[in-house]
């Protein structure tokens, strides 16, 4: 076993005991935690034996391997953001129904116990021009 | 046997009512409109007997205590929205109210609201009546990237609504009780998302879109949303947002 080898499993096993860890304590919710304990137990494997990495970019026509790590990587990350940016339109759309609801809820209420309206940075983006 | 369409105690919306006997909400989206608003509220007032709601987009300045001053009922946002959620709860204040009409007159005081009446008399047949700015009164013009760009969603929305419209981005509209329950729910915040998608949705959703000429006033405070250096850039955003609300199923667009 050489020195990147091991460098690679004490990669891999760190990723999967940080995520194990925020999994345990609450910080990560269970349907992120997944992809990231699928991509690092994945890495692990690979990294104790890199004969499987090999192998599979022989049948895919890829004469070195490790490039077949990397478009695996770039994959990966892009269908994760891809899934962050729904998520946060999502939460966004949420957040939207909600400040209408406090609205009409504040109004009801009335004058003086309304919290007042933030300035800030939480305006929808605009184009600079 | 016939489905039953709607309980007995519900008003029937297709049957002509008289003026006098429908709630009418007046809906007045506002963003720091500090120097127009009071004028625009004493105007909707007396311009029939409508309640007038301001909701106050997350405004820095007093636009809420002078719209409150002047009579009207007042909302504020938590945080600024846009003009698409400003109208979404208004919509949903006159759903959950009961209101027959919302007319909604922006804050800056272009759209005269004497007209008002007028777009209330043609709710009686169409579910949408948009206050246009360039059918003939008036001599409100607009030149380059963005008459470009009006021009192009003139075309299309007539196409997809089936009217002749010829000013699609106009914010001087009437909805009927129809339109009230649809867009409570469901009221595009995309850019141009309160004008251009909400017509689309609209038409895509069995309601009826019509046109009206109005007289336009020059704004009497604010700054124009659509600077001269923006016009270009927002030609592309205009195409875009069109894209997506043509190819957009119906049952989209709204929560998520």
């Amino acid at each position: 076993m050489n020195q990147p080898q091991i460098l690679g499993i004490v990669a891999a096993a760190g990723t999967l005991v940080f995520v194990i860890a925020m999994l345990r304590r609450g910080i990560l919710r269970e349907k992120y935690a997944v992809l990231w304990l699928v991509v690092s137990l994945s890495l692990l494997v690979m990294a104790i034996a890199p004969t499987i990495l090999e192998h599979a970019a022989r049948l895919l026509g890829i004469a070195v391997p490790s490039n077949l790590l990397f478009l695996l990587s770039g994959v990966v990350l892009l269908l994760v953001s891809v899934q962050l940016s729904y998520e946060v339109s999502r939460l966004e759309s949420r957040v939207r129904r909600l400040a209408e609801e406090v609205a009409v809820l504040s109004e009801r209420i009335g004058p003086g116990q309304a919290p007042p309206p933030t300035d800030g940075d939480d305006t929808p983006p605009t184009v600079a021009g | 046997m016939r489905r039953d369409l709607g309980s007995p105690t519900e008003p029937r919306y297709g049957t002509p009512v008289a003026d006098d006997q429908w709630r009418v909400l007046i809906a007045v989206p506002a963003l720091n409109e500090s120097r127009s608003i009071a004028d625009v509220v004493t105007a909707a007032r007396a311009a029939g007997p409508y309640d007038v709601l301001v909701i106050d987009d997350g405004s820095s300045d007093d636009t809420a205590q002078r719209a409150a001053d002047a009579g009207a009922r007042v909302i504020r946002l938590p945080f600024n929205l846009g003009v698409g959620g400003a109208m979404r709860t208004a919509f949903l204040v006159a759903e959950r109210e009961g209101y027959d009409r919302v007319v909604q007159v922006d804050g800056d005081g272009q759209h005269d609201p004497a007209e008002i009446p007028a777009l209330l008399e043609a709710t009686r047949d169409h579910d949408i009546v948009i206050g246009a700015r360039f059918a003939g009164a008036g001599d409100y013009t607009v030149r380059g990237p963005r008459r470009w760009a009006m021009r192009m969603l003139a075309s299309s929305l007539s196409r997809v609504s089936g009217a002749t419209l010829t000013d699609t981005t106009s914010g001087f509209r009437a909805s009927s009780r129809k339109a009230i329950e649809l867009f409570a729910h469901r009221y595009p915040a995309e850019y141009l998302g309160d004008t251009v998608e909400s017509l689309v949705l609209a038409s895509r959703s069995g309601l009826t879109v019509t046109q009206l000429p109005v007289h336009m006033r020059e704004r009497q405070g604010g700054t124009p949303s659509h600077g001269p250096l923006k016009s270009s850039l927002n030609l592309g955003r205009t195409v875009l947002a069109l894209v997506v609300a043509l190819t957009r199923r119906t049952d989209a667009g709204g929560d998520l």
